[in-house]
Parts: C-alpha cells; structure tokens; sequence
C-alpha cells in the first residue's frame, strides 16, 4: 500500500481532481461560516478536549459504567476484543433470529471489521441504507470519505448504477430524480427487515444510553421497524455524562457539514416493549493506542471529517489513496497503529500545514502525531538512501572550504545536468515540482562585493 | 480470559492519571428566541407555520391518511394506531407535540412520551411539530438541562425533514424520512 502510487492514480483525472479539491473546500468554508456565528467555538473545543481526555483517562471505570446503567435499562451489552469477535456476536444474533437480511446505517465501525462480506459469506444480504453507502455498496467500493462516502462520485457515475440496480431512467442524473429512486427501493427494504444495525456516535455512561446522527433518517427507519436493534461502537465512543452531548452535538455537524445539527439525534436508553436492544463494544486496537503515550488522544475523535475536508493532500488525493477505512489526516495517526508496516506512507501524506489540527473540534495535535509517527516509522525502517544523504550533509556543513565548493558544484551542475536526474522515478521530490531559477553566485560572494 | 475481562486489564495495565472533568458553563443565547428559532430552522429546511396556516394546509391537501397525537389537532386523525409501525408505511401526515426546542439549530425533543410509535415521525411522508413559545430554549445546554435525568426509552432531537446531499453534494430534501417538517409554535 503506497499512498503516493494510489494518490497518482486518482490525479489522472485532472478535471474530476479538481471538482473533488474545489467541493471539499466548500464544505470547509461552510464550516467556518457556521463557527462564526458561535462565539465561544473555541470554549467548547477546550471543553470537548477536556471531556474526551478525562474520559480515556477513566476509560476502564466508565466502560463498567456504560454496562452496568446499559443493562439495567435492558440493553443487552457485548465485548468484542477484535474485528472477528465482533463480526461473530453480530453472526450468532442473526442466527438465532434465523435472520437473512439486515439493514445496515451509520457505521465506519462495521466498515473496519468487514462486517459485510463476513455475513455475505453466510448468506446474508446486507443493505447499508445511507444513500452515499448504498451508491458504493452497489458499485462494491468501500467509503471515501467517513461522512461523505460517495463523495468520489459524480452524478454521472450514480446515474449509471441506479439505471442497472434500480431501473432509472437512462442518463437522468438529476439529483432529486435519484434519490426518491433509491428512497422507494430503500423503504422496501426497511418494511421487510427484521434486524437493523447501527454504529454509535456517543455512549453515555451515567445513563447507559447511546446516540447516532443521521440526516436522512436512516438508522431511525431501520431500528423502529426491526424487531431486533444491533448498535455497533468502539471503546473510545463513551462520554461520562448526558449533559456532556450538549457540547458534543453543538460541534459535530457544524465540524462536518457546516450544519448547526444533523436532523435526526436519536437517543436510545431501552428496547421498546417485545423488542431487543444490543450494544457491542469494541476494542480491535483501541487499547493499544490508548498504551501509546504520544498517539492516545487520537482516540479523542468523533469522526466529523473536518481533517479531511481542509487536508490539502487529502482534497488532492481522494480517499481511496489512503487506503484504510479511516482516510485522511486522522486516518493517517490512527491507521499505523493497527498497521505500521501497512501503512507506513500515510504519515508521509501531509504537508504538516497544521490545518486539521486548527480545525479538529476535539484539539487533536493531529499534525504533530504525523511528525511523531514519520520518526517512527524511520526508525523501524532503519537507515535509507536520505539517512546516508544526511551524514553526507552533515560532513559539508562542519567544514567551510567543503561548503563553499560544493556549493560552486551545485550551482554549476544543477545548470547543467539533464532533467532527468531530477524528474525521474526514483526521485518522488520531482513529481510536480519545479526547481527554482538558480542564483549566479552564492550569497557569500554577493555579500562580499556588495558590502559597504 | 473473556474479552470483557482482557479490554479492562489492557486499560487498567496503562495506570493512567486521571485528567479533570470540567464543568460546563452557562453560555449568552439570541435575545429573540422566536426569530433565531426561525432562523434556524429555515436553514434546516424546515418552515414555521402558524395554526391557521396548517389548518389550511390539510385542508387543501385533503391528506388520505392523517395521524396526530396532538389533543387540538386530534380532529385532524382519520386512523387507527396500528400495531406494527410498518403499518404506518403509507402515513400522509403526522401532528406530534415537541416537548421544547432549541433555538441555536432549531432541534425539538421529543420522548415516548410524545410518541404513540418511536417510527412515527420518521415513517410518515410529512411532519407537523407543535411547541409552545415559552418552551423555546437558547442552545443545546439548556436544552439538557431540561432533559435533566429523565429516563423515556426513546429521545430524538429532531431539526428538520430527512435530507441527504450524497449525490454530487445536492441537497435534496425527503431521503427516508420526512419529506417536509412544519412547526406551530403555539
């Protein structure tokens, strides 16, 4: 997996590059215009950083917690060490419900355990009812983007798979024209399914509820209708207290979309009457992130996608160049973790700006855990081709005659010498970069007659 | 070892200091809670209607199937309760009462308390939520303050119809849900 060959791949398209950079960075100016309008943004970033680290400080103490209120309230509650265990529990659900198809919303969780083709393999079929998912489900891609999953897409491309999964029109691509296809065929599939599985945006410990966001209403079409409701969440989704939502709601949509609020905030505490209600906690790495000093608040996200909207290497690059469920900025500081050697060119994919740090509604330093992780990832890949170049650059600094002349080589070679050394496959520094016009003489020399 | 047993010795192993649990301050809201609940819910695609407006709205319409649970739209219902929510599959319009909003993004919770099915106000094609003014409250804190500890099974935060802008980035309002919400703030 190299970020840098898939990042090529998808800037072939130079023209749908552009819109997929241009329309990320819309939705970062509509976050910005929403924050505005919020004169202590900033206290209730502090606030939610703090909460977010008292929390993982406590974690063992309010995941007991979590259990205990959720289980009074009649919330069958689960605990799955990794991706297997969780994919598993959801099996033995299903199977004793001798359920064969599920609806599916809202969860990079599932995403990141290939819960999907995990119950395909045991017959399964699984419908993920968020319009953006259920575009990539047909197409088999996974999300490129953990809010806006399609968002690689353009209406052409839907129009297409809805005229062979749904019957539209052909090359009817006008946006309202899909979407009630896809909310006549998705309403069928609601009305017959029996068990319905959620991701989780917040668990509250003192209560034992938890709560998922949606705009268009899918996870609430999906559990109300089901018999049987599966909410999926990683360890690090737990908040100590009820009234704490009220800063985290305040700040994930306008973090992500720019809206004051998603329109649905669904809480759920218990099962209705002849109803089943499970929660799955899952760890699949959590705690070993937690173990790491330098990346545990990383595990502070709630999964906004904000990094990724004003990622400039992540609007360039698409989500697919990441290649982990999680792309992107925050991707990049979470995904080594699981994965050093897997993913050892996504710290690299980043310009170290500092944007996604500014705008993390949690004040994740996730531009600084990149750096951290690039020492890292050198260390575990010992010493290269630019450790030697370094050693090398450290002898001509000690020495001034050493300096000088091979600045005078430099000078005079670089004029010189073909493009190619420079603009050839083992030099990735020349791929979209141009070398500055040189100066004629060192800055010695020019100092040296033109001192007064 | 089960699992629940080894994720809680992974975190206790790590013997981390704890971090304080700040306190959440009071914040100042709009003046005029009315207009900025307006406001709001305008950009949430939503509109405010006034009483009369609505009466002449179902009137017009001439809805085939209409659900509330209101007491002074309850002249208005001209269905049964089904048993099973999908029952409700063909639901024109439902009228529920919202328990108070929050003027900053126009969210109105509503608990079982409201709601005679959980899937009502997701199911039905069109939304009427009916508050009263003075149960318009500034921000989302306020808003928890009087959730407070109470303890229905099901609480939603509803602020506007089902959208979705997954195609291309266009908004198009009635994805799965609601296809309009109307508030009467009574």
């Amino acid at each position: 997996m190299s970020h840098p060959a898939n990042a090529t791949v998808f800037l072939k398209d130079k023209a749908r590059a552009k819109w997929h950079d241009d329309t990320l960075w819309i939705v970062r100016q509509k976050r910005d215009l929403t924050i505005h309008q919020i004169p202590e943004w900033e206290k209730l970033r502090e606030l939610a950083s703090q909460i977010k680290d008292h929390t993982l400080s406590k974690l063992d103490f309010y995941l007991e917690e979590l259990e205990k209120n959720a289980t009074a309230n009649g919330i069958k509650v689960h605990w799955a060490e990794d991706a297997q265990e969780h994919n598993e529990i959801i099996g033995k659900i299903l199977d004793e419900k001798n359920c064969k198809a599920i609806v599916k919303s809202k969860s990079i969780l599932t995403e990141e355990c290939h819960l999907n083709p995990f119950l395909e393999d045991k017959g399964i079929e699984v419908v993920d009812t968020d319009l953006g998912e259920r575009i990539i489900q047909f197409l088999k891609q996974p999300p490129s983007h953990i809010v806006m999953p399609a968002i690689h897409l353009k209406k052409s491309d839907i129009s297409e798979i809805f005229h062979e999964k749904l019957k539209t029109e052909k090359g009817n691509v006008d946006p309202v024209y899909l979407t009630h296809a896809a909310r006549l065929h998705l309403r069928e599939k609601f009305l017959q399914a029996k068990v319905a599985i959620t991701g989780v945006n917040f668990a509250v410990a003192e209560t034992g509820e938890f709560v998922v966001c949606t705009n268009e209403g899918n996870a609430d079409m999906g559990v109300h209708l089901a018999d049987t409701h599966i909410a999926c969440m990683g360890i690090e989704k737990l908040i100590p207290r009820r009234k704490d939502l009220g800063v985290f709601l305040r700040l994930l949509a306008r973090s992500a979309t720019g809206q004051s609020i998603t329109n649905y905030n669904s809480h759920f505490r218990s099962p209705s009457p002849g109803k089943e209600l499970h929660l799955i906690l899952v760890n699949n790495g959590r705690t070993k992130q937690l173990a790491r000093e330098k990346f545990r608040n990383s595990l502070k996200c709630i999964r906004c996608g904000a990094c990724m909207n004003t990622c400039p290497i992540y609007r360039r690059s698409g989500g697919f160049s990441y290649g982990s469920t999680v792309p992107g900025p925050i991707g990049s500081i979470l995904s080594p973790g699981m994965d050093l050697k897997r993913y050892s060119t996504l710290p690299f994919a980043s310009t170290l700006c500092g944007s996604c740090s500014d705008v993390c509604p949690v004040k994740i330093n996730i531009h600084e855990q990149l750096y951290e992780w690039r020492q890292e990832i050198t260390k575990a890949q010992g010493s290269s081709l630019k450790g030697l170049s370094m050693k090398l650059a450290n002898g001509i600094f000690k020495s001034p005659l050493a300096y000088k002349i091979s600045g005078q080589l430099m000078r005079a070679s670089l004029k010189t010498l073909p493009d190619s050394v420079i603009y050839n496959p083992l030099n990735a520094w020349g791929k979209g970069r141009n070398l500055p016009d040189l100066p004629t003489e060192s800055f010695k020399v020019w100092y040296t007659k033109n001192r007064r | 070892m089960n699992s629940k047993t080894s994720i809680l010795a992974a975190i206790k192993g790590l013997d981390m200091e704890e971090k304080p649990l700040p306190d959440i301050p009071d914040f100042d809201v709009a003046a005029d809670l009315v207009e900025a609940y307006t406001h709001s819910l305008n950009a949430n695609k939503g509109t405010v209607v006034n009483k009369e407006e609505l009466e002449q709205m179902i009137a017009e319409t001439a809805f085939p199937k209409i659900y509330s649970s209101v007491p002074s739209f309850a002249h208005f219902t001209n269905c049964e309760l089904p048993l099973h929510p999908a029952d409700f599959a063909d639901l024109d319009l439902a009228v529920i009462e919202g328990q108070f909003a929050s003027a900053e993004n126009a969210a109105i919770w509503l608990d079982e308390s409201n709601l005679d099915l959980r899937a009502i106000p997701f199911i039905t094609a069109h939304l009427v939520i009916v508050i009263k003014k003075e149960n318009i409250v500034g921000n989302m804190h306020e808003a928890y303050q009087r959730i407070g500890t109470t303890n229905s099974g099901f609480g939603v935060f509803i602020a506007g119809p089902s959208k979705t802008a997954d195609i291309e980035q266009s908004l198009v309002v009635g994805a799965h849900g609601a296809m309009s919400l109307r508030v009467v703030i009574l």
